[in-house]
């Protein structure tokens, strides 16, 4: 995993790259790359500059840049179509889930990784097994548990369940990064009267810094583009999350054909992963890859 | 400090185990039940129907155009994806000196790449259907200005093309990840063996077959279950991009949005159930045969 991680980081830097030669026998190998890279990015664009077009440009001349830049698409996604609300609550509810899924998920990994008890790989076996089951199996009963909680259509429904779906990863994956810290700095802590409580919140959490912005990278990424759950659990418009809006809004903005409303509300939903992406690319990248390998 | 232990050991682990045992575990277990029964969300009114669902499962034709798509996107998506993300992998190393140092811009490409990875499959799905919009749309419109007018489609109401154009779509998302997957992996393979292989006098497509692809292939093999997961999914961009959903005529129908539709529209509880419980054979039987040829491949490595 270590490996993956540093290897990436070095790719990824230019410089190296930029000293490596241009021969002529290079060119096949850029048109290849040049190719898909066109193809990745043009309908991401594309989207882009459709945003800022009128209905009229959009249905009849899919290709040309827009005559003069429509912002006003913009701010009508945001506030008629409700784009805002529902950003806020998807910052609410991932916000929430990311929070109580850290927490728990450190307390877990550590507990089962640093200290021997009866049980200890049962429970181990309990959260991982998860894992492998498809969230689909679980649905129907799940919806009448939260029923049944009251829960249905809540905030703290949505932040509990996404956090009970995120756990098992963030324990499988931090129970390794918890094993291989050393053992030593704890030992002292506890010689020098530091509680168990103390030593896992002030000496390991900070040793596992590492793994734990591995881990949450993959977790925001994962809830933030939660889709399925939100769907079933959460009827209520007013607390659509944005994956979950959008959907709705591709369907009735389509009736009311607002083209240019509802490309604005994509571009809307594209922009914080792509501001987050630029700032921090090296980071994602390895940590998402990092938990391929695991 | 014995007492202290136990109490750091409950506190850590009582809340996480709740939580999972009332959200995660109970529901699994609920789901087999309830895959028995005839339910249709009334308290009290299950009836034991033993096999009965699964029986129809096996007469439901659009169950079994949905079990069909499936395996087909399956076998598809990821051997396309996997394909393509090898050759662009490997073309990044072979255009740098030695067959292994990255290309000029590299790195540039890897991060145009990844991006679409990061984004929610209703984004993508949104968006692609756009692209695949027969007048407004992208794709439609850059045949036209090339003068390929012929070739113009109505690419998500044709039968024969739908189902194409969601695995495009599954394609188009993931490649980027793999890309840099195994880039990495390439990376990693000592440089040695490539300038041996370059004194040998292999060409490109020798190295690739003798020294790159041995060395990544534990990383296909990841590859391919993660993507096969993914392919027996597909219900989001399914769900969002297709008409229907599902059509025309079934032609993109899949497990998750037949599950879907008999639980929470027609209220058919406990038949959905037992799509879920297919679904998760279907996903184990899909584990257990890459754990062992995983198996198999380290041991003629060793």
């Amino acid at each position: 995993m270590t490996v993956t991680r540093e290897r990436t980081a070095v790719s990824a830097r230019p410089a190296p790259a930029r000293r490596a030669p241009r021969s002529a026998a290079a060119f096949p190998m850029h048109v290849a790359m040049l190719a898909w890279a066109v193809v990745t990015a043009l309908p991401l664009l594309w989207a882009v500059v459709s945003s800022f077009k009128t209905d009229n440009e959009i249905l009849n001349e899919p290709w040309s840049l827009p005559a003069s830049p429509q912002f006003d698409n913009w701010s009508r996604a945001w506030t008629e179509a409700s784009i805002g609300r529902y950003f806020l609550n998807s910052v609410i509810v991932v916000g929430g889930a990311l929070l109580l899924t850290m927490l728990l998920g450190s307390l877990v990994a550590y507990a089962l990784a640093r200290y021997e008890f009866r049980g200890n790989r049962l429970i181990y076996y309990t959260f991982v097994a998860a894992m492998f089951f498809p969230v689909f199996l679980a649905l129907v009963p799940l919806f009448f548990v939260v029923q049944q909680l009251g829960l249905l259509g809540t905030y703290p429904g949505l932040i509990l369940v996404y956090a009970a779906y995120a756990v098992p990863f963030t324990v499988f994956f931090l129970h390794a990064f918890f094993r291989t810290l050393p053992g030593e700095v704890a030992e002292a802590a506890f010689i020098d009267g530091c509680s168990h409580n103390g030593v896992f919140f002030r000496v390991m959490l900070p040793m596992a810094r590492p793994g734990l912005v591995a881990v949450g990278i993959f977790n925001f990424l994962g809830l933030w583009n939660q889709y399925l759950l939100p769907l079933v659990l959460n009827p209520d418009p007013d607390r659509y999350v944005l994956a979950q809006g959008l959907a709705a809004l591709s369907v009735s903005q389509g009736y009311r054909s607002d083209w240019s409303g509802l490309f604005a509300g994509l571009t809307i939903a594209m922009l914080p992963v792509l501001i987050a992406y630029v700032a921090f690319q090296r980071h994602i990248r390895a940590g998402m890859t990092a938990g391929a390998v695991k | 400090m014995r007492h202290g232990r136990w109490r750091f050991l409950a506190g850590a682990l009582v809340p996480a185990l709740v939580l999972h045992a009332v959200f995660v575990l109970s529901p699994y277990a609920q789901a087999f039940y309830l895959s028995l029964t005839d339910w249709t969300g009334v308290a009290g009114e299950a009836h034991f129907v033993g096999a009965g669902n699964y029986v129809r499962l096996g007469n439901d034709s659009l169950f079994l155009h949905a079990v069909r798509n499936n395996a087909v996107m399956l076998v598809v998506v990821p051997l396309v994806t996997i394909g393509i993300g090898l050759f662009l992998a490997s073309m990044m190393h072979l255009g740098g000196r030695g067959g292994r140092r990255g290309i000029a811009g590299s790195g540039a490409y890897q991060i145009v790449y990844f991006f679409p990875q990061l984004l929610s499959l209703v984004v993508i799905a949104v968006l692609w259907g756009f692209v695949y919009n027969p007048n407004t749309g992208l794709l439609n419109g850059a045949l036209r200005s090339l003068g390929l007018d012929g070739l113009t489609r109505s690419w998500l109401a044709s039968p024969s093309l739908a189902l194409i154009a969601v695995m495009a779509v599954l394609v188009w998302s993931s490649v980027g990840f793999y890309v840099v997957l195994f880039s990495a992996a390439i990376d990693s393979i000592p440089r040695e063996l490539f300038e041996a292989a370059l004194l040998d006098g292999a060409g490109g497509w020798a190295t690739f077959r003798t020294v790159t692809f041995p060395l990544v292939r534990e990383n296909v093999h990841v590859a391919f279950v993660y993507l096969g997961i993914a392919a027996l999914d597909a219900f989001a961009v399914v769900q969002v991009m297709t008409v229907g959903p599902g059509g025309p005529d079934g032609a993109t129908e899949v497990i998750g949005l037949s599950l879907y539709r008999n639980a929470f529209q027609y209220g058919k509880f406990g038949y959905a159930s037992a799509m879920g419980v297919a679904l998760f054979f279907a996903t184990l039987t899909l584990a257990v045969l890459a754990l062992r040829s995983g198996r198999k491949e380290r041991l003629e490595l060793a």
